[in-house]
């Protein structure tokens, strides 16, 4: 049987979630909180606008 | 070398260029409140049709000053000092950059001046959303834009304290809760400030002549990405500063670190789309752009706020709990400190912010009952139980907890403070309460005059709607009094406190650092880490009180918005 170990090496090789490596990396969180209102506000916004037919 | 100091009252680490610029940051806040208090007292005498004090020019002046120093210059000035705070004070580590920190405050000074000289000169009456084709001077439009720039680069900075603090290893694990509210919060600020400058400056060239025209369609839509998104940047703040408040006052440990980390990445994704909700009426933007900005999506940032409304207050029912008021569903509330400022503050501001603010909220995102209030005073209504109850109020309990703590200043009439956050909170929900009644009988958003006199198409509304604002402004006017007792306490703190450190004189107050021989050079050793046991599925039995006040939310929202549909059913008399 194994004992548990409290090496500090062993618990810093220790795979991270993807969603804790996700909110723990500030800058990937700021490029997602900007490119999503972008995308789907911003530029779907515009694209709606500038498609619009100008009246006869 | 950095330099830095422990309070030892909170044990809190402030590193000494961080804590200047905290608070030169927070007394540009305060200023920032007076002026938008004292127009805000201008604006409800004049929409309480009775008194009805200002003429038409200065009633839209006074309405512009007023929105934009509340809503713009009070709230994120005070946002940079908790930026600084989440970043150097809790994760223990030197401000990046504090020169362009200072570079950064005064180009927001400089910002908020010229914006309010521009309109303190009356040619710039366009209120705070500025729709084109209606024309400001170009210094107003200026003067948004530098102060925009100084708070973007404060936001850089607060990144970069980030990555100095992860390099320095100051922290273990994850940075704690509060610290991410204040990253949620700064991505928001990011693209709010983006968006402002991509409509700003196009709309400062047309003022100066450089560009013939504006499409007012366009300017909207890019418009609120800035409008709405700089009120979503309060609301990660205010959250942050509720989870700080619940750890300070009662030890608190959030429920579950995961749950409410996860609420504040469904804001970061979802929070800013909401801005949709100001263009539900405008013809020219498709059904599908406006339900999945406004519905599908923005119902998951209602569901973080759900989320933290729950684990906030349950975070405190717990550890309450663990005290020994275990009797009955809520002892832990009875016996909480209601007599202490800085818990009542954040209580009546999480209160107010979700069965008001929260409940309005979804119903103005709801494209069908939308119709019956869009553009009418429900507008302001539910903003002033967000912005001014939920962010403001808890912005000001915050600064009970900072005086000591930053200012090194025990709080000056303990007993005006004790009371204030009642007069502020209660006259704010009661202006906020009865707008709401009198927008969803039609009363419109902005028009100076009830009456219409003059016009040529005039509206009679019901008498009640003139009672109801004329309570309404009871209550606002009560609200500036609160307002007046927040200042009067602060800047008496700062002024005339007790000492509670020999060194704080009146320039420590404003920006100076204490004497020398409060700091050192030394590491300030490591923040702790966020706790690794989490409980997990049984939350609602261990804060029961809790679970029954968030079912109290769900009955009254779900009676509240069938009310709205059977009366969109009512004024829209189809089949």
């Amino acid at each position: 049987m194994t004992e548990p170990t409290n090496n500090p090496d062993s618990e810093q090789n220790e795979r991270i979630p993807a969603m804790q490596a996700l909110m723990d990396n500030p800058f990937l969180l700021l490029f997602i909180g900007v490119a999503m209102p972008t995308v789907f506000y911003i530029i779907w916004g515009i694209m709606e606008i500038v498609t619009l037919p100008v009246a006869p | 070398m950095s330099l830095f100091r422990t309070c030892p009252d909170s044990g809190f680490y402030f590193h000494k260029s961080a804590e200047s610029l905290m608070k030169v940051n927070a007394v540009a806040a305060a200023v920032a409140l007076l002026v938008a208090g004292v127009l805000g007292l201008g604006v409800v005498l004049t929409r309480w049709q009775e008194v009805h004090l200002l003429d038409a020019a200065t009633f839209y002046m006074v309405l512009t000053g007023h929105g934009i120093n509340a809503l713009i210059f009070w709230i994120i000035f005070f946002e940079m000092a908790i930026l600084y705070f989440a970043s150097s004070t809790l994760l223990r580590c030197r401000l990046a950059a504090p020169k362009w920190g200072w570079f950064a405050f005064i180009l927001m000074i400089v910002g908020a001046v010229m914006n309010n000289i521009a309109v303190f000169q009356g040619n710039s009456s366009v209120m705070m959303t500025s729709y084109a084709p209606m024309q400001a001077a170009p210094m107003f439009y200026l003067g948004l834009i530098l102060f925009a720039v100084g708070a973007l680069i404060g936001c850089f900075i607060f990144f970069g304290t980030l990555v100095i603090a992860k390099n320095e290893n100051t922290y273990e694990g994850s940075v704690p809760l509060v610290t991410f509210g204040a990253v949620t919060a700064a991505v928001i600020a990011v693209f709010t400030i983006a968006s402002g400058a991509i409509i700003l400056v196009p709309t400062l060239l047309w003022s100066v002549g450089y560009i013939g025209h504006i499409d007012a369609e366009m300017y909207r839509v890019i418009w609120w990405g800035m409008g709405h998104s700089s009120q979503q940047i309060n609301v990660s703040a205010h959250v942050a500063v509720w989870y700080l408040i619940a750890g300070v006052v009662f030890g608190a440990r959030p429920m579950s670190e995961k749950v409410s980390r996860t609420a504040y990445l469904l804001y970061i994704f979802f929070l800013q789309l909401a801005c949709a909700h100001h263009i539900l009426v405008d013809p020219g933007i498709s059904s599908e752009w406006k339900v999945f900005n406004t519905s599908y999506a923005m119902y998951l940032a209602v569901l973080a706020s759900m989320i933290h409304g729950l684990t906030v207050p349950g975070a405190i029912e717990v550890a309450q709990r663990e005290k020994g008021f275990t009797q009955g569903l809520f002892e832990w509330l009875r016996k909480a400190p209601w007599g202490n400022p800085v818990f009542s503050g954040m209580f009546i501001s999480l209160v107010v912010f979700g069965f008001v603010g929260g409940i309005t909220g979804v119903v103005m995102g709801t494209e069908q009952i939308n119709l019956i209030i869009h553009n009418t005073i429900y507008v302001p209504a539910h903003f002033h139980a967000t912005v001014a109850v939920g962010t403001t109020l808890a912005f000001m309990a915050l600064t009970y907890l900072l005086i000591p703590v930053l200012f090194r200043r025990k709080v000056f009439m303990p007993w005006m403070a004790k009371m204030q956050p009642y007069v502020f909170g209660g006259g704010m929900t009661i202006l906020a309460l009865f707008m709401l009644g009198a927008g969803t009988l039609g009363v419109s958003r902005r028009h100076w005059d009830m009456d219409f006199t003059g016009a040529l198409l005039t509206f009679e509304y019901a008498g009640i709607a003139y009672t109801m604002m004329a309570i309404g402004a009871i209550g606002g006017v009560l609200g500036v009094v609160g307002g007046a007792m927040y200042l009067l306490v602060t800047v008496g703190s700062l002024l005339f406190g007790e000492k509670l450190e020999p060194s704080a004189g009146f320039l420590q107050s404003f920006g100076k650092g204490l004497d020398a021989s409060c700091y050192s050079s030394g590491d300030p050793g490591r923040a702790e880490a966020a706790p690794a046991v989490e409980h997990h599925g049984s939350a609602g039995f261990e804060a029961p009180g809790t679970f029954a006040l968030a079912l109290l939310l769900l009955v009254t929202f779900i009676v509240y918005y069938f009310i709205n549909w059977k009366y969109l059913a009512s004024v829209w008399q189809l089949g």
